[in-house]
This record gives C-alpha cells, sequence and structure tokens, in this order.
C-alpha cells in the first residue's frame, strides 16, 4: 500500500483491474485503492504475473503488501517484499515490486474494466470518506419515498445523475451538454463516461476554462430554445459566472414581459469536502434560492437524484441542481422507469417522527437520518423532512411536520447568517407559532472559511453530535 | 466633497490634453468606401434607399422624442440615446432576414427599431406601461422583441456577448435553425472589451465557429471615459486577434461604408458559419444617459470634438449621398422628415395613453410554466 500523503496511514483497496495470475505489463493500472481524501488508481511498476494479497474492500495499512508482481507463483501470504527488489537470475523469483500508485490527475488510460467510478482531477480530491460518510451510505438505501416507482436499480447517486443525462438526452434531441472535461476526458467524476462517443461533439461540447463563456452560451441556446446543461466542474466556479446566472438567466423572463424562457440546468459537484479549503468547499446553494427567476434543487438520494435531475431538464426555467460530491458514492434503490420524475418544489418526509422535525436537504438530510437514528436508541422519535429543493419551498411539509412534533431544528452546511435555517426558523414562527414547543434551531457550519487543517475542519462542519445536541435543546427546553 | 471649484476643469484639461486627434478610429486608418460601388454591387434601388433614410429619420426622432418625455419626466430611470450612431445599426441590420437574431447593451432603441417592432409598444416599454414590447417589465435597457428577431438590450457592459455565442450556438446546431443560414448579430460597445466575458465569448465563438457579427459600436467613450483612458491598445478590432477572428473596421458615421461592409460579410457567414468582428467608429452626441448633461460631459469632452464629430452626422451624410444621387429632394425630405416626426410623436402618444401595470402583473413571468 503506497503512501499517498502525509497523513495517509492505511488505504481501502476498492477493486483490482487485474485478475490474480494475470500477465501485466509496466504502467498498467492493475487497481484502484480509496485514501482519506481520494481515489487513486495503482500502475504497475514492473512487467510480470500478478499475484493478489488483498482483497477488494481489504483496509491495508501504508507499506503492507497488496500484490507482488513477478514470474513465479505467487509467494505466501504474508510475505514482504518492503520494496526491495533482488535481482532474479536463474529459477529463483524475478523482481517482485510491491505496485505502486499514481494519482488520478492523468487521463485515464482506456476502459479500466471495473464498475467502480473512477475520479479524476477535481473529482479525486473530493472523494469523502469520512465516518459519516460509511453511515451515509448504509442510510441511503433505507430511505424511502411515497412515490409508486416501479422496478429499481441499486446504483450509486453519481450513477443515477448519469443515468438521467442519458434518458433525457435519449428522450429529447434539444439537450445537450456542455463543460470543461466533460466529453474526450470523459467528465472530471466520470458522470459522462462514454457520452461523447454515443452522442457526438455537437450534443457533449466540452469547453474552455470560461465559466461566463459556458454560461453565455447556455442562456443564450436556451433563450433560442435548446435545453442545455451545463457541467461545472464544481459549483465553486460557477462564482465567475454569476453575472450571467443571476442577472441574466434569472431574470430574461421577466425582463423581457415572458418572450424568452430560459431553460437550463446549471449542475455540478458542491458541498463541504475533506480537507479542500476554503475555495473548494462550502455549499452556497442558499444563494441561488436567494434569487426569483431561478429553481435550485438539492437532492439527497440517488433516486431523487435522478428524478429531480429529469425534472429539472425538462422544467422551462433555469434550474440549478446542486450535488453534494460527498454523495456521489452512496447507493440507493433508483427506480429504472425512464419516465420517473420527481416533481420540484415537493419535501419528502425520509423518516417519521413524533418528537422533533429535523429539515435538511443534501448532505445535509443524510447527516439528520443518521442523527435520528441515534436518537431512536435514546427514545426520541425525529422526523426528518428533506427539502429537495430550497426553491420553490414546500412549507406545507414543513410547517405540518412542526404542527405535529411541536420542535424543528434545521440542518445545513452552510455558513449560519442569512441560511436556510434562519429562513425555516422565520417562516415556522410565523406559520406554526402556536404549536411551537420550543424555539427552532438551527445547525449551521461555522462563521469561518473552510479551514484545511482536519481539526479545524471537524470544528467548522456541522456532524450529527450538534444535530443530537441541538434535538435535545428543543426537548429540554419545553420538558 | 471638499474639492477646490478649479479641480473638475483641471481634471478635464488634462484628459483633453492627452487625447489625439478630434476625429480619427485611435489612429488607424479606416477604408474609405464608394457609395455608388455600394449601391451598384447590393443592386439597391431608390426605394430601398429611401425606406433607409425614412429609417433613419425614424431612429432620429424617436430619440428626440424620448429625450423631450424624459425631461417631462414621462421616463424613469436610465435614458440612453443613440443619436449619432444611426448608421451602425441600420448599416448592419439592413440584412437581416426571418430567424435572425440581434442583441444589444442598453442603448438599444434603434436596433429594436430598425428590426421593425411597433415604435408605440417600444415607447410605451420606454414609459412603464403594459403595452410595451417587454410589458413594462424591461424598460429602455431592457426592450425585448422576440417576433422581430430582437433578443434583447441588457443592462450590465459586456453582459450580452457571451449570450450571442449561445443563440450564435443555437442557431447554427438546434434543429429547428440548423442548416438555414441566420445569424446574430450582437452590437457591444467600446467599454465591454475591457470586461472579461467579453473575451471568454470571442474565443468560444471562434472555436466553434458561430455565425455571430459582433459590431463593435466604437463611440470612443465607455461612459465618462474614453478608450485611450482605458485600453492599452486602442486598435480595438484588432483585438480579436488573440481569438483568431477575422475583422475589419468601418467608418460607422457612413450608412453605405457600414452596409457596404457589413452585406458581404453576412452573405458569407449564412454559407459558412464563422463569426466576424466589425468595429464602426463612431460617435454619441448626447451624454451617456439622459443624466449625463452638458456640465459633465465637460470633464471627459470638450465642445471642439463634438462640432468636429456633429460635421460627420449620419443623417447629413446619408441625406447629402441621396440628394446627390437624386433619390430625394427638398420636397421628399420634408415629407419624410414630418412622417418621422409624426410616428415619434404616435409613439409617445400611444404611450401616455396606454394603461400602467397592473398590480397583478408584478408576479407575472418570474417562471415560466
Amino acid at each position: 500500500m503506497p503512501k499517498m500523503g502525509d497523513a495517509m496511514e492505511e488505504g481501502t483497496l476498492i477493486s483490482w483491474h487485474k485478475q490474480d495470475g494475470e500477465t501485466v505489463k509496466s504502467g498498467d493500472v492493475i487497481a484502484e485503492i480509496e485514501t482519506d481524501k481520494s481515489n487513486v488508481e495503482i500502475e504497475a511498476e514492473d512487467a510480470g504475473v500478478l499475484h493478489i494479497q488483498a482483497q477488494p474492500g481489504a483496509i491495508v495499512a501504508v507499506g503492507k503488501v497488496i500484490a507482488i508482481i513477478g514470474d513465479a507463483p505467487a509467494a505466501s501470504n504474508g510475505s514482504s517484499t518492503n520494496g526491495s527488489s533482488t535481482n532474479g537470475s536463474g529459477t529463483a523469483p524475478k523482481a517482485s515490486s510491491p505496485v505502486q500508485a499514481r494519482t488520478n490527475g492523468a487521463k485515464p488510460e482506456g476502459k479500466t474494466g471495473s464498475d467502480e467510478t473512477v475520479m479524476g482531477g477535481e473529482g479525486a480530491q473530493y472523494k469523502m470518506d469520512t465516518a459519516d460518510d460509511k453511515d451515509i451510505a448504509r442510510l441511503a438505501p433505507t430511505t424511502h419515498s411515497k412515490e409508486e416507482t416501479g422496478p429499481t436499480e441499486n446504483m450509486t447517486y453519481a450513477d443515477a445523475i448519469r443515468l438521467a443525462l442519458q434518458e433525457e438526452l435519449d428522450r429529447d434531441e434539444k439537450v445537450f451538454m456542455l463543460g470543461e472535461e466533460i466529453g474526450q476526458y470523459q467528465g472530471t467524476f466520470k458522470i459522462t463516461k462514454d457520452f461523447l462517443e454515443k452522442y457526438g461533439p455537437e450534443r457533449i461540447l466540452d469547453t474552455p476554462i470560461s465559466e461566463a463563456g459556458m454560461v453565455g452560451l447556455t442562456v443564450g441556446s436556451a433563450m433560442m430554445g435548446l435545453r442545455p446543461i451545463i457541467e461545472f466542474m464544481t459549483l465553486n466556479f460557477a462564482l465567475v459566472a454569476w453575472d450571467g446566472i443571476i442577472n441574466h438567466a434569472a431574470k430574461i423572463l421577466y425582463m423581457s414581459g415572458g418572450q424568452f424562457n430560459v431553460p437550463c440546468v446549471l449542475r455540478g459537484p458542491g458541498g463541504v469536502g475533506v480537507q479542500l479549503s476554503a475555495q473548494h468547499s462550502q455549499d452556497l446553494a442558499h444563494w441561488y434560492a436567494n434569487t426569483p427567476g431561478l429553481k435550485v434543487v438539492v437532492p439527497a438520494t440517488p433516486a431523487d437524484a435522478k428524478g429531480l435531475l429529469k425534472a429539472a431538464i425538462r422544467d422551462n426555467n433555469p434550474v440549478v441542481f446542486t450535488e453534494h460530491a460527498g454523495l456521489y458514492r452512496t447507493k440507493g434503490d433508483v427506480p429504472t422507469d425512464p419516465d420517473y420524475v420527481v416533481p420540484i418544489g415537493v419535501a419528502d418526509i425520509k423518516r417519521e417522527g413524533k418528537d422533533v422535525t429535523i429539515v435538511s436537504y443534501s448532505r445535509g438530510t443524510m447527516l439528520a437520518l443518521a442523527a435520528a437514528e441515534q436518537l431512536a436508541a435514546e427514545g426520541i422519535d425525529a422526523e426528518v423532512v428533506d427539502l429537495r429543493s430550497l426553491q420553490p419551498l414546500d412549507l406545507d411539509t414543513v410547517i405540518n411536520s412542526v404542527k405535529k412534533t411541536h420542535r424543528a431544528v434545521v440542518v445545513q452546511e452552510q455558513w449560519l447568517f442569512y441560511g436556510v435555517a434562519a429562513e425555516f426558523a422565520a417562516q415556522i414562527s410565523s406559520a406554526a407559532f402556536d404549536y411551537l414547543d420550543a424555539p427552532v434551531e438551527r445547525v449551521a457550519g461555522a462563521f469561518v472559511p473552510m479551514p484545511y487543517s482536519r481539526v479545524l475542519e471537524n470544528l467548522a462542519v456541522p456532524h450529527e453530535a450538534e444535530i443530537i445536541a441541538a434535538v435535545k435543546k428543543t426537548l429540554e427546553r419545553s420538558a | 466633497m471638499a474639492a477646490s471649484p478649479a479641480a473638475p476643469a483641471k481634471r478635464a484639461e488634462k484628459s483633453i490634453r492627452s487625447r489625439p486627434a478630434l476625429y480619427d478610429a485611435h489612429s488607424v486608418s479606416i477604408p474609405t468606401t464608394s457609395v455608388d460601388a455600394v449601391i451598384q454591387s447590393l443592386k439597391l434601388t431608390d426605394d430601398q434607399l429611401r425606406h433607409t433614410y425614412q429609417q433613419m429619420l425614424d431612429i432620429r426622432h424617436f430619440e428626440e422624442q424620448c429625450n423631450r418625455a424624459f425631461r417631462a419626466n414621462k421616463v424613469g430611470g436610465y435614458l440612453h440615446i443613440y443619436i449619432g450612431q444611426e448608421a451602425v445599426s441600420l448599416g448592419t441590420l439592413s440584412d437581416y432576414q426571418p430567424g435572425d437574431q440581434a442583441l444589444s447593451s442598453y442603448r438599444d432603441h434603434a436596433h429594436c427599431l430598425v428590426l421593425g417592432s411597433d415604435p408605440g409598444q417600444i415607447m410605451a416599454e420606454i414609459y412603464g406601461k403594459s403595452t410595451g414590447v417587454s410589458r413594462g417589465k424591461g424598460g429602455s435597457m431592457h426592450l425585448f422583441d422576440k417576433a422581430h428577431g430582437f433578443a434583447g438590450g441588457y443592462g450590465i457592459v459586456g453582459g450580452n456577448v457571451p449570450l450571442a455565442v449561445g443563440i450564435g450556438w443555437a442557431l447554427k446546431h438546434a434543429p429547428e435553425y440548423k442548416g438555414k443560414g441566420n445569424i446574430c448579430v450582437c452590437y457591444l460597445g467600446d467599454g465591454s472589451m475591457n470586461a472579461g466575458g467579453f473575451h471568454e465569448a470571442m474565443n468560444m465563438a471562434q472555436l466553434y465557429e458561430l455565425p455571430i457579427l459582433f459590431v463593435l459600436e466604437n463611440n470612443k467613450y465607455a461612459m465618462g471615459t474614453s478608450v485611450e483612458r482605458s485600453s492599452a491598445n486602442t486598435d480595438l478590432a484588432s483585438r480579436v486577434d488573440s481569438y483568431a477572428m477575422a475583422h475589419s473596421k468601418v467608418d460607422g458615421q457612413d450608412y453605405f461604408a457600414v452596409r457596404g461592409a457589413a452585406s458581404p460579410i453576412i452573405a458569407a457567414m449564412r454559407k459558412k458559419p464563422a463569426p466576424y468582428f466589425l468595429e464602426a467608429v463612431t460617435y454619441r452626441y448626447s451624454g451617456h444617459g439622459a443624466a449625463d448633461g452638458a456640465e459633465t460631459q465637460s470633464t471627459y469632452r470638450d465642445s471642439a470634438e463634438m462640432d468636429v464629430w456633429k460635421e460627420r452626422d449620419p443623417l447629413r451624410i446619408l441625406e447629402q449621398n441621396l440628394r446627390d444621387r437624386k433619390v430625394i429632394d427638398d420636397d421628399s425630405h420634408e415629407t419624410m422628415d414630418k412622417k418621422a416626426l409624426e410616428m415619434a410623436r404616435a409613439a409617445a402618444e400611444f404611450a401616455e395613453n396606454s394603461p400602467v401595470c397592473s398590480p397583478e402583473e408584478l408576479t407575472q413571468d418570474v417562471y415560466a410554466d
């Protein structure tokens, strides 16, 4: 297991790209590992026969052997080559070298033959593997939705997005995509893998790093009746195109007196990551939701991601579709019906409960579900309302839930002030004041730019513990 | 606030002294145009020429009417007048075909008029009435007329330029337009060339070979900042060399010069999509906006410069060219001038008599169904 960073102590073997006993060439990608901050492919340093020593899923300490490349039968398990090589001769095993990894920033070389999503460039940095995320991965498939969905398939959030895009590209020739690295490179997060080959360069458009130009292309073509989908490599980069989004996309319908609508989707990964520091780790969805003319969608589960993205593409307005990079690898049952569409503006009760309402969206919903499960063990029955969209906002579902539970906690990753939690605190106190047994509590990120230090970052990002504490606070107040 | 009274005059003196010759294209020569050659090559009939002259008169009178309305407090907000630049929009929109799209900055009345929008509806928009082209939601800066191919006037300097890339993309690739030879004409001012989005748009337009005619209306001032004071390279058209885009300069005061340059460019673009950057060197006789009065203007330009440019009034140049060719005479000129004046007055009357927006319109068209 190669060391990929100063802090790395162990890595998870995700998959082998070569079979045990297969002959590999120097430079072949033979495996994929996951570290605390990225997914990396491992290349063979030498040519020879691969002898696999660790199985997918194994967590291996740095320096331990995961495979040996040689020309003799596999050495016994546990033998350590420790990086040394003996120039073999005669019948002795030839140079056996532990494999080395490289980061995936370079262009992937052909197909990997693996189902695992391989992330490159910015994508690699976004991989999250915290204790929280392990919970999320487990919780996701258990979430429920009231829609009749028909047959389903278990897949990741990222694959659900990919499926929605593919279905809509197939359904409507006016739908096309543009973005950085979405075509030839196959997508930073591989969401658009094989799309260029399938749909061609007129519908899968690789752009320069020109967000203002990209949004201009999106808005202008949407005005002419096309249905562009812009993929921001990450939503942080959309900030340089805010004139196009806020002052053009959102307002053209209104200031043209209804003549030109702008049917487009502005999508990409966002939210807080792990050690991505200040410019790449933030949730800004609420900024868009503050702007009339934009719709803002914030899915938490793979099924919602698929259904809401399809709704966004079919919508006649500009829709900001915020994907949480930390959810990309979470799995859930996703309806395979190509007409499965989740309407924008309808919140979903992801967990029913009677004691307190926890309102959140995107990854916050998953934290809320994890918190609710821990609370259940203590006999506290929390209801989790997943907003699914911030604009339009589904007040009724939230208000009705609060009328039932009499307590509310709103969870957001973003900075505390002027945020989603503040909005719902105001809405709840206005519409359900007489039902409240305690003030609405807000759980939010610290009011600081995201620090790089893992210790500081943990203090800046909300966790289940803060949600649980907030829930208990509402219960204590009303006890 | 405590600046001495002498300070503004001093500043003006300095900026004027640093300015080069009064009438030039920033030290770059502009080709001269043979009016007869343009008329012959485009086979322009006398009727067509009279129609063009009528259109230019219409713009002039319409804009003067707007000025009167603003002073009479009939018009709110900002008002950006096009007087002095008429030959630019007219010369580049004379080849309009159904399906073509045009978009401009906030100085947008003329483009909308030339495309055939109803003057009454344009004026009603400027008056903020619900009968306006944008139903009173946009105002002077945001005229839109989808039926006539006007994809809007935009209020953020340079903001419309990236949109043109999208419109050009759709005209080239959308199933509805593909292969029909439609083009996008994007108007922009010299000020927009220093905004980042402009450069991204130029690069992408050329990279994707989109059918967009970028028309730089170089009226020499971005509000009160001259080209010399804002652009390291004052040969503005040449700046798109960086994007390998074809470009040229024309005398923006001469309709025939503009038309003579634009028509072949547009004809070629319809056959083979590719962008083109046409710089029309022109001048605005009004201030930046209605609030930019004579006193403010004295801080950035002097009256002698204005006098020089007024000798090259696009309306007088066209008139003289048509008189020389006996296309118009005193009588027809008077008739046409009167017609334009009446059009402008009728537009103002329509706007005046139109109902104000009703309260329920406030929340209409925020979202499309």
